[in-house]
């Protein structure tokens, strides 16, 4: 075999540096990659199951929406006000609410609502939704996200760990209702 | 000068460089392409070595963090000797660099500059600009206020619509579930580090291709590319009627550089530097995002998109695109070079700035989005309310508290998101307007629910009044003249 006289002892311990480099580094990438996809792999940890208090259920009137601010549970030292979050809380009636993220379901910029036309406007494209969430008008395809809420002990509580987007499992909690018109 | 000279052979001996530096000085090209359509390559790089001292100069300051990045920017911009004066620099370099690498791109693209054997220096160079377009993008989430946050939270939306691993890839460009801490010091590691290093290794493959393959000769019509013959024709040319780059050539580059370089300072100057706008706290909402001119096209594009279009344009569209441009070389990589045989590149390239052009033109008044404070802050122009009755001003005053104002205008002023209703009795009869205003329909949201009867009649009444004098308003024809409400002729 003409392929073995090739194979010299020189030829042969550099493959063999080869080997090993290629075997140190497939060792080295396994906690490069597990690092690099941390923010991933770390999935919904304890921090999106927090029920984070919005205020008092007296702090909103029935019958109207309202802006609640709170700090996210995944707070990290160096995040300053970012993890400052409003949200619209509607008070429907007795202990029943709805709980909106302020971002617009289209591409996530900050929704208004205005009381007087019963309507959420979004100043980037021009999203608009009934009272309910629902979508009234504009390039959103969907209703605004909502948190899950419960009320405990006269305090109004959401579970609201991450930034609601498209796929996140936020949206999926997408409680379909006709429109309220 | 024994002394210098023993200096240069001291080193010359180790680095062993003149030789190098020789042939890339006096390397020849075509006497023609000594000309003004061919400085805005070594512009760029002008540019980029700008940006690459300013962005040194700014990180000394600079704090990457989410609770203090703001205030280290207005500490630039007020307590630092000059600091705004590096911002502006930056800023405006950005600018300048997108600007220049896209009129290098037309350029290469319509004197047929891509085609063979130079399609590796056109990918790299559309890599190039790929990177060009991160770093605006990354260096605009830096200046770390109210718009990089809800930047941020447009880009993290759009990637959430990828299929099955949106959520994911959005965890991973935020560093986290939300934009924070984490978020912001990803993209300094992006805009600082990973993009730079490698803009710096592809400029250098994008060089060495420039000076192993020569300048593009100046494109003459009925002068084709062949795969076959090009490398000897090309040889032929230099050798006949070649010219050393230096100087024959060089000092057009040095000139136009320059010109751009204190361009980018006298607009810096001038303007001052971007920003930072409001705190990047997501609770103040009274806020309306916007991107940097750069990126105003895209602004009006995902306005204007059907909603149904609108993530198949967003997922597919970018890849076709530079798909197209990568394969571009391998389709067209022989042939005419000059544009003047070229009809469609001339008009693609007209195709796209205009479309580009217009996209931008409308973002920079943005018709689709609401005015969200037309109803409380524009007055109602006194030739509306003239010789009104008071019912139709009350519906006048409805218009108003309803935030009708806000997509609707009058007499100019007012949202743009609807049409305008200074003659839209002329449009719609009454009974139309009354379905229109609590159905809905098109794009407008029902009003049924938040409007009651009388304040919808008052409304109707008033917008009836809306057509201009000489005009009579629109009428049902199968009800009797006589039944149709008065009409009060304004203007």
């Amino acid at each position: 075999m003409s392929n073995e006289k090739l194979l010299t002892r020189r030829g042969l311990f550099m493959k063999l540096g080869i080997l090993f480099n290629g075997l140190v580094a497939a060792a080295l990438a396994v906690p490069i990659l597990r690092y690099v996809l941390s923010s991933v792999t770390r999935g919904r940890a304890n921090a999106y199951f927090e029920w984070v208090p919005l205020g008092r259920v007296t702090e909103f009137p029935e019958g109207e929406t309202r802006l609640a601010t709170f700090r996210n549970p995944n707070v990290m030292p160096a995040d300053g006000q970012t993890v400052n979050t409003a949200c619209w809380v509607r008070h429907i009636e007795g202990e029943e609410f709805q709980v909106f993220a302020i971002n617009c379901a289209h591409l996530g910029c900050p929704v208004r609502w205005f009381p007087q036309s019963g309507l959420f406007m979004c100043p980037c494209h021009g999203g608009a939704y009934y009272r309910d969430g629902s979508r009234a008008s504009g390039p959103p395809e969907r209703g605004l996200f909502e948190y899950p809420h419960k009320v405990k002990d006269g305090l109004i509580t959401i579970q609201a760990g991450e930034l609601p987007t498209p796929g996140s499992p936020t949206a999926a909690l997408d409680t379909e209702r006709p429109p309220c018109a | 000068m024994r002394v210098i000279s023993q200096v240069g052979e001291w080193f010359e001996r180790r680095l062993q460089l003149a030789e190098v530096i020789r042939e890339t000085v006096e390397h020849p090209v075509p006497r023609k392409t000594a000309s003004w359509f061919y400085v805005f390559g070594s512009a760029a790089l002008a540019v980029f070595v700008l940006q690459v001292v300013t962005g040194i100069l700014l990180a000394i300051i600079y704090v990457p963090s989410a609770a203090e990045a703001w205030n280290s920017l207005q500490m630039l911009n007020h307590d630092v000797t000059l600091g705004w004066f590096i911002r502006a620099l930056h800023g405006w370099g950005s600018n300048f660099m997108v600007a220049i690498v896209l009129i290098h791109m037309v350029q290469v693209f319509l004197f047929g500059a891509y085609k063979f054997p130079r399609e590796l220096t056109w990918i790299v160079g559309v890599f190039l600009l790929l990177m060009t377009l991160g770093m605006a993008f990354s260096g605009q989430v830096l200046r770390f206020d109210q718009d990089a946050y809800w930047g941020l939270g447009i880009g993290a939306s759009i990637a959430g619509r990828v299929p099955i691993l949106g959520p994911a890839t959005v965890k991973l460009m935020l560093g986290g579930p939300i934009i924070a801490g984490a978020t912001l010091s990803r993209f300094f590691a992006l805009h600082v580090f990973v993009i730079p290093g490698l803009l710096i290794g592809l400029v250098s493959v994008h060089l060495l291709m420039v000076l192993k393959l020569g300048v593009n000769d100046w494109p003459m019509p009925g002068r084709i590319v062949k795969r076959a013959t090009y490398a000897a024709e090309y040889e032929e040319l230099v050798k006949k009627d070649g010219e050393p780059f230096v100087p024959y050539a060089i000092w057009k580059d040095l000139f136009f550089s320059a010109i751009i370089l204190a361009a980018v300072a006298a607009c810096a100057i001038y303007f001052g530097p971007f920003g930072p706008s409001g705190r990047p706290d997501p609770t103040i909402i009274q806020t309306a995002p916007r991107p940097d001119y750069f990126f105003l096209w895209l602004y009006a594009l995902l306005s204007l998109l059907p909603p149904s279009l609108e993530t198949p344009a967003l997922l597919i569209g970018p890849v076709v695109a530079i798909f197209a441009l990568i394969l571009l070389p391998f389709v067209f990589g022989e042939g005419e070079k000059s544009w003047r045989r070229r009809p469609i590149a001339v008009l693609s390239i007209l195709l796209i700035a205009v479309t580009l052009g217009t996209f931008t033109h409308l973002a920079g008044f943005a018709p689709w989005s609401p005015h969200m404070n037309a109803w409380s802050g524009d007055p109602v122009p006194e030739r509306f309310l003239k010789g009104t009755t008071a019912l139709e001003r009350q519906g006048a005053l409805v218009f108003q508290v309803k935030q009708c104002r806000n997509c609707h205008s009058l007499g100019e002023l007012g949202g743009l998101r609807g049409p305008t209703l200074d003659s839209v009795a002329v449009r719609l009869t009454g009974d139309q307007l009354i379905r229109q205003v609590i159905q809905g329909g098109g794009n407008m949201p029902a009003y049924g629910k938040n409007l009651s009867p009388a304040e919808t009649t008052a409304l109707v009444a008033f917008l009836m009044t809306l057509h201009p004098a000489g005009q009579s308003p629109a009428r049902d024809a199968a009800i009797q003249q006589s039944q149709t409400p008065p009409a009060s002729p304004r203007q």
